[in-house]
């Protein structure tokens, strides 16, 4: 017989959700930085520069061939000896969006690169400058392709947020763990954790999709 | 390392060649595309180049358009240089900036049409001269409204791409190209991907523009009726050459080598 406790359930229910408040500011900061960056990382490939290119790319394999949990444990536990102390919460979020703006950046070369040459060559014929090809024509059709593997990270970057647990950011697994040493009970609160990141990333995923499908419309594609 | 000093840094006279191509070669690796061309276009004439595919047709106006870059010798659009740039009384290779002050002379089309998918047929005209020239919205809009009419697409203006069939298409774009006001109009196969039927409509907007307008225009075609038609003289390409070249009635009617007369026999048999 599974022992389940309804009572202890609204107890906890609180602490979790101020929890999963914590997860989603983690997640979302961490996917604005991820965005923004993984920009800058996606065009800084692209620049006539070789030498930037090769850096940039090595730089984005290194990070992309090791695992989020030994960069979120090198900038919290390492970066002091460089003289970076940083907040758990700070370097949580800078480890998740470095790592998933290298993620991103693979997804906005793809998005790029998904626009064809003549694109290129009708902005040419316009005389538009480098800066104005991007803005007005290549990245504005290189979103849409682009949209699906954005909401993907979007959702990874979240089921991620736990790793924060490891340096003390009380996000949700971190409450949850914590919840069921004081008690002695787990199952509650784990079965809540992940009932909260389902009821969350279901939704996320399919509005994804839909806002993908807006914008392919308003785009007129 | 070839001798620049042979290049004028300008060519001035009455009437001056709108587009000079001087000994111009392009190359892939070993495979010559384009072989020392000379090639002269006075202001307000139409050329129309002609030729099998792989004789570097489509490569000269995708080289005046910048679209490319050339091996050896100058291209000078009204006088200036184009891929060059004067320095110290010589010429150098063209920066960044020294080509988009040149490439605002020259306007293209394409065979695949390439208007850009998120924006209307007006959007599309507008965008040039809005972002590029700096045209004030209101401005920019009117000169649209009004190339779209000459080309007949007013009714579709707030149309995307995808909503217009490929003539329509191909008619916003000229209209797209004639917005930045450019002295030479290039078309690249402009009619190739269409359907038969709708070839008529955009051959009617050119016909237009030349009988109309005092544009110096380049065309590659393989209509040869059309060309014969409009031309004021036709260029037949063969090997990276110009092979042989002429008014139309005379490369038309009486071609003297034994290649364009080849070819000529070929393209009429296919028809």
């Amino acid at each position: 017989m599974v022992d389940w406790r309804w009572d202890f359930v609204w107890e906890i229910l609180p602490r979790l959700l101020q929890a999963t408040g914590n997860t989603l500011i983690a997640a979302i900061a961490g996917y604005g930085i991820a965005l923004v960056l993984g920009l800058f990382l996606a065009l800084g490939q692209r620049t006539p520069y070789r030498i930037v290119t090769l850096i940039i790319r090595e730089v984005v394999e290194f990070i992309r061939s090791t695992p989020l949990i030994l960069q979120i444990f090198f900038i919290f536990y390492v970066g002091p000896q460089f003289g970076i102390r940083l907040s758990p919460w700070m370097s949580g979020m800078i480890a998740i969006g470095l790592h998933y703006a290298c993620y991103l950046s693979e997804v906005y070369r793809g998005g790029i690169e998904s626009v064809p040459r003549g694109q290129w060559e009708a902005a040419t014929a316009l005389n538009m400058s480098t800066l104005q090809k991007y803005r007005r024509v290549i990245i504005p059709q290189a979103i849409p392709s682009a949209l699906a593997g954005m909401g993907n990270y979007l959702v990874g970057i979240f089921k991620d947020t736990p790793m924060l647990s490891v340096i003390g950011v009380a996000e949700l697994i971190h409450t949850a763990n914590a919840i069921g040493s004081e008690n002695y009970r787990f199952l509650e609160p784990y079965t809540m954790v992940g009932l909260i990141f389902l009821a969350i990333s279901l939704p996320t995923a399919g509005l994804i999709r839909a806002f993908e499908g807006y914008v392919r419309r308003k785009l007129g594609m | 390392m070839e001798n620049m000093s042979q290049y004028p840094l300008e060519i001035t006279g009455d009437p001056r060649p709108m587009v000079s191509f001087r000994k111009v070669r392009k190359a892939y690796g070993s495979l010559v595309v384009l072989d020392d061309l000379d090639l002269d276009v006075a202001a307000g004439e139409m050329v129309s180049i002609i030729g099998p595919s792989g004789s570097g047709k489509t490569t000269v106006l995708r080289m005046l358009m910048t679209l490319e870059t050339i091996n050896s010798g100058v291209i000078y659009v009204d006088g200036k240089p184009l891929t060059h740039m004067p320095k110290n009384g010589k010429l150098i290779p063209a920066n960044q900036s020294h080509l988009r002050e040149r490439r605002a002379d020259i306007g293209m089309c394409f065979q695949h049409f390439n208007l850009f998918p998120h924006m209307t047929a007006l959007e599309n005209c507008m965008e040039g001269p809005v972002q590029v020239l700096g045209m004030p919205k209101a401005e920019a809009r009117d000169r649209s409204e009004e190339l779209l009419e000459l080309v007949g697409m007013i009714g579709k203006k707030d149309q995307h791409p995808s909503r217009l069939s490929g003539g329509q298409q191909q008619r916003v774009a000229i209209a797209r190209a004639l917005a930045m006001r450019p002295k030479v109009m290039l078309f690249d196969e402009v009619t190739s991907a269409l359907d038969p039927e709708v070839i008529g409509e955009v051959t009617n907007v050119i016909r237009k523009l030349v009988s109309e307008h005092n544009l110096t225009m380049l065309m590659v075609t393989h209509q040869m009726g059309f060309a014969r038609d409009i031309s004021d003289r036709v260029c037949f390409f063969y090997g990276g050459k110009i092979e042989e070249q002429g008014p139309p009635a005379e490369l038309f009617g009486n071609p003297k080598k034994e290649r364009t007369q080849k070819f000529l026999s070929a393209v009429k048999e296919a028809i």
